[in-house]
């Protein structure tokens, strides 16, 4: 595994970034914004799914309306998070906030696009809200967990 | 008092400097910056999208800022007494950092285009459907909304980084006049 990430560190992208002073605080702020992105996408669902915020629209309106968003954000989260990685690449291995990162990363994504998703668009019906309200806070839970380990990684 | 002299005192005070020397609550006073900031940043660059009728359209303007916007609106409040905090932190810096200046003069441009957007567009499209895509006054207020935002947290980001700090020098004459650096001859 170890020797995974030190190839990773090896890559000229890693080596490029790592020689320059602007790269890797620019393409951090574009990993920010993405972030944002991200988050707007995701709590425009959860907040609905809570019952509050758009909470008059129906839930399987609202993800579908966000969801190109959400795509979106999400590649440039990638296309910038990969590049911050690779130059880093060893020093997230010893890392232990980029592990609870990448588990909660996981672990929010896969929940997205199964649970996530099935409960939005078939709507947490009147009679069923707490379907609703705890697919939420689950979600907000992981992607709490995938910022914190985020911007702890930076601490280390 | 100059400014200067404020940021000085201010650094000199218990509270800046226990915040200074404490790593934890450094880092965990940043950390509730960066999740405010998805609550704010986030929901505002939703409601600027759907100024702009690139997302939403079915969902009226009106119930973006009636039920969205004030969870933006306490997100931001933590943004700014975090961000407040974070200062304290380090005033001095703060105070002479070209992205902090940069970071505070378009926090003032951002509020006066909110300010533009609440009292003066806002109320003259109440009367309107306030669906499908917005009036053109509604789409620039929202373009600049967020390509403010964006601009803002960019700076922000760049806060962290020391190439412009008054304490590296040689900096070019125009760089120590926007961060009001004197610098002292012995640095060089």
């Amino acid at each position: 595994m170890l020797s995974f990430f030190q190839w990773c560190y090896d890559t000229s992208i890693g080596e490029t970034i790592r020689e320059s002073t602007w790269l890797f605080p620019l393409i951090e702020a574009f990993h920010l914004v993405g972030l944002g992105l991200t988050a707007g996408a995701v709590l425009i669902v959860d907040l609905r799914l809570l019952g509050v915020g758009l909470s008059r629209q129906p839930a399987a309106q609202l993800s579908a309306a966000v969801e190109p968003w959400l795509l979106g954000s999400l590649s440039l989260m990638f296309a910038s998070g990969i590049p911050l990685f690779l130059s880093e690449a060893v020093k997230c291995y010893y890392s232990y906030a980029f592990w609870v990162k990448m588990a909660s990363l996981v672990l929010a994504l896969a929940f997205a696009f199964t649970v996530r998703r099935h409960v939005a668009r078939t709507g947490p019906a009147a009679d069923r809200p707490l379907q609703g309200r705890l697919t939420a806070l689950i979600s907000l839970a992981l992607w709490f967990g995938v910022a914190w380990g985020g911007r702890w990684i930076g601490f280390s | 008092m100059t400014p200067l002299d404020f940021f000085t005192w201010l650094s000199q005070t218990p509270w800046s400097v226990d915040l200074h020397e404490s790593e934890i609550a450094y880092s965990i006073i940043e950390s509730v910056h960066v999740w405010t900031l998805c609550l704010f940043f986030g929901l505002m660059m939703m409601v600027d999208l759907r100024l702009l009728g690139w997302t939403m359209r079915a969902v009226p303007v009106s119930e973006f800022v009636d039920r969205l916007l004030p969870w933006a609106i306490a997100g931001f409040v933590i943004m700014v007494i975090s961000g407040t905090l974070l200062v304290l932190a380090i005033p001095l810096r703060s105070y002479q950092n070209l992205f902090f200046r940069g970071k505070m003069i378009l926090l003032v441009v951002a509020g006066l285009n909110a300010w533009m957007f609440h009292y003066r567009i806002y109320p003259k499209i109440a009367g309107w459907g306030a669906d499908g895509v917005p009036p053109k006054a509604v789409r620039v207020a929202g373009g600049l909304s967020l390509v403010m935002w964006i601009a803002i947290v960019f700076c922000g980001r760049m806060i962290a980084y020391n190439w412009f700090d008054c304490d590296r020098q040689p900096q070019p004459a125009i760089i120590n006049f926007l961060t009001s650096c004197v610098p002292t001859p012995s640095v060089y």
